[in-house]
């Protein structure tokens, strides 16, 4: 069977789900090998942050940030629409 | 950017092993360990990374129906019961009798794993939901004490490290892409699985006396967003349904797929993460609900009585035994109703104001905190997106009060033709055994019909791994494995790769979930199903052959939407095959008058043969009584567990 060649291409989205600090981040990939989606890639540069190739895809499940080991190198942000509403307690007498 | 992966695309690993499990969740580790625990070789497979998969891989809150718990006071046959009766009887008596019969010992295991299952730091002392001596705490009925609050977020790691602990050859990143059948005796049986590694494109021959199907049930069926399609349900993107595409291909047979309920989960749509809303159900359960004004909503028992304090919500009505809370649990049957905020159009006729939010403010300390800290928090999904998301943005439960946004937990009002396979859809038959119809392959979890919730996936996957067990034990030799139809199903994986410039697998994705909120939406009739599926036919025809992908990852993508393709001629077939409305299946016609007619009280059944279809229907308690059947058919194991306790 003829070998196909392999290409790796980010398919961008509208979301930036996953943000590195590159000051924090030491590059020990630990983030991309618990993903279960698979979403991110190695960078060819040794210790800089993975890659996200494939942002549609996270499903937002927070595991890379769990397995971090720097506190900060990574976060999670979920698109601007689904940060939920909350409001400050009313004053008691007003039945707050 | 060069592909930072080898290519082994064309290259074939071949593997054996007595017992093969497909799907690394929780209901797979639970199967591979307690196969393994038998002495047998033991083969995992997993799409995308044991330590963390599975729709609990990030955790999870609750664990249902430990009814052998030492603190529970109600048996496995009536909670089992309740649930059965709840769903009309269409519901997996053996699946979740089983649930009911050992969850809690899978529990135990978890902890010699070292999940945590208890609360030893006593950060919740004195909590009425606590039990002092065990140090467990509880959920929904604090009476009864039948469902554990627990830190699943430490469970899956705790789990890959025991299946490697006992030898189990583990391997990630390892799509399963079609059941190997050997038919060369009088009827076929499992002889083991194709797979595709997901990073190289290695294509491997997995052959096994025994098959554990553990996947997900499908998704991404009526709900699909391109550009968020990690959002477009609530479970992981990876978890679409293949073991049920696979199972299909094979000649499994299904039951309850003509179920579907309306979209509830959405995140890239309609509704917002899980549990990120203001809401009281499920992990939120009972939040103080309050008004635009800050004027409580009222909690109400099974009989409409208004509840005075926070405690009430957690216990039985008068006159009632238990009440039923969790995953499967909507609209409780009255016998086991349990307390809830008055309805909405109550409360808006009686001047309460819109938006409703949670405060937790109100409630007492220990209830706060075992919600907010605990719940969310260790409820998959919650710990990083929700619990440090709000945390970081300034959240406080003492200061604020979070929006709600629709009815419940749903957080958004869906279309009816917006569905999903959901609260307890359907999936695989299964016997006592947890044995599909072909002998050698077995089902856990999700696969199988009407499956929710961990304690479900757990119990049912220890005990399909010792069923599994016993049939590989028994086997001298491994079947025989069909070299053509492995050859071609390598063919038919790498495909896509050889081409360029073609279909992008969003495209068909899309183009499916249109079809089926069109031709398969809330209400069904013969002929827009019978549309549906002769545009399926056409997709397969002419436009499969035109996807193209760059890599194994997005190969990987391009062969669950081909696995899609072949659930929704699934559900689509299962749809034509009831003839009249089913209240309890949710299945509305608009081509029959007919609704709940008593003939139609069966599970109908539905698998492939060839190219034909070949229907069957059985009684909806076609187990039989659970307990005897059960202790008829797990002697062992009834004889272990005595053992160990004395």
């Amino acid at each position: 069977m003829s070998k196909p060649e392999y290409e790796a291409r980010v398919i961008p989205c509208s979301a930036r789900p996953l943000r590195f600090d590159a000051t924090k981040c030491v590059g020990c990939n630990r983030c991309l090998e618990v993903c279960q989606v698979d979403v991110m890639l190695p960078n060819p540069q040794k210790g800089a942050p993975p890659l996200v190739f494939y942002p549609g895809e996270c499903y937002y499940c927070g595991s890379c940030v769990m397995a971090c080991p720097n506190p900060g190198a990574l976060s999670l942000v979920h698109p601007l629409m689904n940060q939920t509403k909350f409001i400050p307690m009313k004053d008691p007498a007003q039945g707050g | 950017m060069k592909w930072p992966y080898e290519n082994r695309a064309g290259e074939t690993r071949r593997m054996e092993c007595d017992v093969l499990v497909l799907g690394g969740g929780l209901a797979g580790c639970y199967t591979a360990i307690a196969a393994a625990r038998k002495g047998q070789r033991v083969i995992l497979v997993e799409k995308g990374a044991t330590e963390r998969s599975g729709a609990a891989g990030s955790g999870f809150d609750h664990w249902e129906s430990a009814c052998t718990n030492p603190c529970s006071r109600v048996t496995p046959e009536e909670v089992a019961q309740a649930f059965i009766d709840d769903k009309d009887g269409y519901f997996n008596g053996i699946s979740h009798y089983i649930e009911c019969r050992e969850g809690y010992d899978r529990l135990l295991d978890m902890e010699t794993f070292g999940g945590k299952i208890r609360d030893t730091q006593d950060d919740f002392a004195g909590a009425a939901f606590r039990d002092e001596k065990n140090k467990f705490l509880f959920a929904y009925d604090y009476t009864n004490r039948f469902t554990l609050r627990v830190w699943g977020s430490t469970f899956k790691p705790a789990l890959a490290r025991e299946c490697r602990r006992l030898g189990v050859t583990v391997l990630d990143r390892t799509e399963a892409t079609a059941l190997l059948l050997d038919r060369t005796g009088a009827a076929p049986c499992g002889a083991g699985a194709a797979a595709m590694n997901t990073r190289t494109g290695e294509f491997l021959i997995l052959r096994a006396k025994a098959t554990v199907l553990c996947m997900s049930r499908p998704a991404r069926v009526w709900l699909f967003h391109s550009d968020l399609v990690g959002l477009s349900e609530f479970r992981p993107t990876q978890c679409i349904g293949s073991g049920h595409a696979m199972g299909y291909r094979a000649g499994l047979e299904f039951v309850m797929m003509e179920k579907s309920v309306r979209g509830e989960f959405s995140a890239a749509g309609r509704s917002f993460p899980p549990y990120s809303a203001g809401n009281n159900h499920n992990t939120w359960y009972a939040a103080t609900m309050v008004d635009a004004r800050g004027v409580d909503i009222p909690y109400v028992d099974r009989d409409g009585r208004v509840l005075k304090t926070v405690d009430e919500r957690y216990r039985p009505a008068p006159g009632q035994k238990f009440f039923l809370k969790g995953g499967t649990i909507d609209e409780a049957a009255y016998e086991v109703r349990g307390p809830e905020t008055m309805d909405a159009a109550a409360l808006l006729a009686q001047g309460y104001q819109l938006p409703f939010y949670a405060d937790l403010s109100r409630m007492p300390e220990m209830e706060r905190k075992v919600i907010w800290g605990l719940m969310v928090g260790e409820e998959g999904k919650t710990k990083i997106p929700v619990l440090k998301a709000l945390t970081d943005r300034g959240f406080d439960p003492e200061k604020h009060r979070l929006q709600s946004y629709g009815s419940g937990w749903q957080s958004a009002s869906f279309l009816e033709q917006e569905r999903q396979l959901f609260g307890a859809p359907g999936g695989l038959m299964n016997d006592w055994d947890l044995k599909t119809n072909i002998d050698g392959i077995y089902a856990a979890g999700d696969q199988l019909f009407t499956g929710d919730c961990c304690g479900h996936a757990a119990a049912t996957g220890y005990y399909a791994g010792r069923k599994a067990a016993l049939r590989a034990a028994s086997l001298e030799a491994l079947p025989a494995c069909d070299e053509e139809e492995a050859a071609a199903e390598q063919a038919r994986l790498l495909a896509p790769l050889f081409r360029s410039e073609g279909m992008d697998w969003r495209e068909l994705n899309a183009a499916l979930a249109k079809a089926m909120q069109i031709y398969c939406g809330g209400v069904k009739n013969d002929a827009f199903l019978r549309e549906g599926l002769d545009l399926l036919r056409t997709y397969r025809e002419d436009y499969v052959p035109q996807l193209s992908c760059a890599n194994p990852h997005e190969l990987m993508r391009t062969h669950e939407v081909l696995d899609l393709l072949d659930v929704c001629e699934l559900i689509l077939n299962a749809c034509l095959l009831r003839r009249a409305g089913n209240t309890a299946l949710c299945f509305a016609r608009s081509d029959s008058a007919e609704v709940d007619p008593p003939g139609d009280r069966r599970f109908l059944t539905l698998k492939k043969e060839g190219d034909r279809m070949v229907s069957g229907s059985c009684p909806l308690d076609y187990y039989g009584d659970l307990k005897s059947q059960y202790e008829a058919h797990n002697a062992d194991y009834l004889e272990e567990v005595a053992h160990e306790q004395a």
